[in-house]
């Protein structure tokens, strides 16, 4: 149904044609155009309805204050300015720069290793060793956030028996000095494959002839992966970190599902993401909530954009 | 290469805002299907959600006897996640059920928001003789009642007779005894420990602060800008540095509660001592892995002042209609019938093991001289209970009590981190929730 009025509208509202005016070649085109927005309309009526008016419904609530005691009033940016002054936002966001900082490079590492090693062989093993990287990928996040929190426990998990066998207490993996290794821990196991396959797929473009070339003027292994693979492979690895970058910024599910077990260690305004949605659910503040987001939207926004300004080079944006 | 450059930033900036911006817009749908089957189907009906155990049983039977009315139920999660799909309903004003399951440390939370009636103009005051005085406080507030009383948590002590044989323990009657067991236990090179002392007990925390005397808020809802708050009483601070005390010798341990290790240590024997509330033995009995030896009794709660004993109430639940309910008389009618009779409690107490807030059940001989199989066959409603229901006097709740308890729980466990004492924790308790409670628009009375 959709389609049909979005077609008719669309014929309507295109202007009369002046034929004697256009070549043959223009008249192609626009009909083309047509038809190329006859296609976009499905996922146009999808991005609006779902992704624009919830935004600019968000959007408005933010520029509104509502309280417990006195109702909701207009306030414009007030709540912006608040946010941007909240020391548990402000604190939020500096706990996630830290999670970037460490969780970024490990998951990183973790998948270009991978890759360069799996790129290199072509046994069996190799392919199933593939396929078990990848596999904490295709766990849901929620699961797999579940399962490390049974890892973790002192009675369910392995680590009382494991340093029971030389003798030692086991660490307390929930604990507030512990609970940021633990997290990470949890990222990089579940995303490294995923980045290791982008990483893969773009080792597997890359003309083996280059390799031979660099073989036949002296480069060892090393220096092939190292000087050739990884600079070719620069803009897939940019978009991995980019990748990385927006997911650690907006960190959520791993620290709210931890919480069930460590609520101590995380408290409901750990990361940015999960201090909005404890506002709106949980306080019923969904006004400030609305702003806290679109805050945490904007320096997304900002962070990804410097960084990719800083990395135009590598990525082949310039 | 600029368009491309303006294209990945679009993308992520889209990324960016569906990952982020999604939280406010999500409104509950309303659940047309039933959980249970409608009897007459002609009748009008009454959607409620609720978390009861046992529940649908009750449900077949207030159907079954209703001609003029049918409830369908739905179970929208327990505790917290009922509340937020209540909040988001709400906030969308649809969605919401036309009655609703809310423990009574909620219903200000929700008062205030105006989702919820008051019952008296149908007829709720005609069964207050029914409830007990204390429940009935906790579900009203100045003269209007929002909601009716289910089921109760007064407190009392389960403790583990084998182990405290197998140390010779007596059993404590007072907190001074308390903390002795506790060191005698430790002192015998026990495994375990004499109890659990959790960070997030959260309306547990509450509790033991009630029995030195706390009264943590003042809230009427005929004045619904003003708010009481005095968390940081002496009584509050002394019962916490008790607690802290055992904490920082290691004779308690301080697990989240609610938790899998938790559940299992309660029942394998690690915690000796369950401080419970009269639902507690029905949670103990839910729980897998448990000591096959295990002999649970049930004692009153350690007094203070054994001289002067306080009975306190830890959770207890009452159905509230909503401010969207179609037919508000109605909607009323289920509320108050529901769980209304004789029939629908002996379901409620034998297959749900609730404490009931229904007086005609309290008072009765089966009720009073049941026995319990689970705990050796003690009379625990005639020893332990009904004495501590009948001594509750009610207690009244924040309208922002989920953040009061968020930030509760942050405090103790920076107190039990040994960063800081019992009293400190409740001054800081006291400031941060003067200061939120400003910042919502309140005038603060300390």
């Amino acid at each position: 149904m959709a389609l049909t009025t979005a077609a008719n509208a669309k014929k309507a509202l295109s202007p009369p044609r002046r034929a004697p005016r256009r070549t043959g070649i223009d008249r192609m085109d626009r009909k083309r155009q047509r038809w190329g927005w006859l296609f976009v309309a499905p996922f146009g009526v999808v991005f609006l309805t779902f992704l624009v008016a919830p935004l600019a419904y968000a959007f408005w609530m933010s520029l509104q204050t509502n309280t417990l005691a006195t109702g909701t009033t207009f306030t414009g940016l007030a709540n912006y300015v608040k946010a941007f002054s909240d020391p548990i936002f402000l604190g939020g966001l500096g706990r996630v720069g830290q999670f970037a900082l460490i969780m970024i490079p490990a998951q990183m590492i973790v998948a270009l290793v991978a890759a360069l090693v799996l790129d290199n062989l072509s046994t069996a093993l190799s392919k199933f060793s593939r396929l078990m990287i990848f596999v904490p990928y295709a766990i849901p996040v929620v699961i797999g956030a579940l399962m490390w929190g049974f890892l973790y426990s002192p009675r369910f998990g392995p680590a009382t028996d494991i340093f029971g066998l030389i003798g030692l207490a086991a660490p307390d993996f929930l604990a507030k000095g512990s609970i940021f290794a633990s997290l990470v821990n949890i990222v990089t196991w579940q995303w490294a494959g995923y980045y290791m396959i982008i990483i893969y797929a773009a080792l597997r473009g890359i003309d083996p002839a280059i390799y031979e070339a660099a073989r036949l003027d002296g480069a060892n292994g090393r220096q092939i992966a190292l000087r050739v693979k990884v600079p070719m492979i620069s803009s897939s690895m940019v978009m991995v970190l980019i990748f990385s970058l927006i997911g650690t910024l907006q960190f959520f599910t791993e620290p709210q599902v931890l919480r069930a077990v460590a609520q101590g260690a995380i408290p409901v305004s750990y990361t940015p993401n999960m201090y909005a949605y404890s506002l709106a659910f949980s306080y019923s503040q969904f006004n400030y909530a609305s702003a806290i987001s679109f805050s945490l939207g904007i320096v997304v926004f900002i962070g990804s954009y410097l960084f990719l300004f800083v990395t135009r080079k590598q990525s082949g944006l310039k | 290469m600029k368009t491309k450059l303006l294209a990945t930033i679009g993308v992520i900036a889209v990324a960016a805002a569906a990952l982020t911006g999604c939280s406010a817009g999500t409104a509950a749908k309303t659940e047309a299907s039933c959980t249970n089957k409608i009897v007459n189907k002609t009748a009008p009906q009454v959607t409620v959600w609720a978390w009861y155990p046992a529940f649908e049983e009750v449900v077949d039977l207030f159907n079954k006897t209703h001609e003029d009315v049918q409830v369908c139920w739905t179970n929208a999660g327990q505790g917290n996640d009922e509340y937020t799909k209540f909040s988001t309903a709400i906030e969308s004003k649809s969605g919401a059920p036309d009655v609703v399951m809310l423990e009574s440390e909620v219903l200000s939370s929700f008062t205030i928001r105006k989702a919820l009636v008051d019952l008296t103009e149908f007829g709720a005051n005609d069964v207050k003789a029914n409830y007990t005085e204390g429940s009935w406080k906790d579900a009203s507030s100045g003269d209007s009642v929002y909601a009716i009383p289910v089921d109760g948590g007064p407190m009392g002590m389960l403790y583990r007779k084998d182990l405290f044989d197998k140390y010779s323990i007596p059993v404590p009657t007072t907190w001074a005894e308390f903390e002795t067991a506790a060191q005698t236990l430790k002192t015998a090179g026990s495994d375990g420990v004499l109890v659990n002392f959790p960070t997030n007990g959260r309306a547990f925390n509450q509790a033991l602060f009630a029995q030195a005397g706390s009264v943590p808020f003042v809230y009427d809802s005929t004045s619904p800008t003003d708010v009481g708050i005095a968390v940081n009483d002496q009584g509050s601070k002394d019962v916490l540095n008790y607690w802290n005390g055992l904490v920082q010798k290691g004779l308690v341990t301080t697990d989240d509660a609610f938790t899998a290790d938790y559940n299992t240590s309660l029942v394998d024997g690690t915690y000796a001592v369950y401080l419970a509330a009269a639902w507690g033995p029905g949670y103990l009995q839910g729980l897998s892995d448990a000591d096959a030896d295990a002999v649970w009794r049930v004692a009153p709660l350690p007094q203070w002042d054994a001289a002067n004993p306080v009975q306190v109430n830890w959770g207890g639940s009452t159905f509230a209609v909503t401010s969207q309910a179609t037919d508000k008389k109605l909607a009323a009618e289920v509320a108050i019938g529901i769980f209304g009779t004789d029939e629908a409690w002996k379901i409620g107490v034998e297959k749900g093991a609730l404490f009931p807030s229904y007086a005609p059940m309290l008072d009765s001989d089966y009720f009073t001289n049941l026995e319990y199989p689970f705990f050796g066959g003690q009379q625990i409603n005639k020893e332990v209970f009904l004495n501590a229901a009948a001594g509750y006097t009610g207690a009244t709740f924040s309208p922002f009590q989920n953040y009061a308890y968020d930030q509760l729980t942050e405090e103790l466990y920076s107190m039990v981190q040994g960063e800081q004492d019992g009293s400190k924790a409740l001054d800081d308790l006291q400031a941060s929730l003067v200061k939120y409670a400003t910042e919502q628009g309140f005038t603060v009375a300390k």
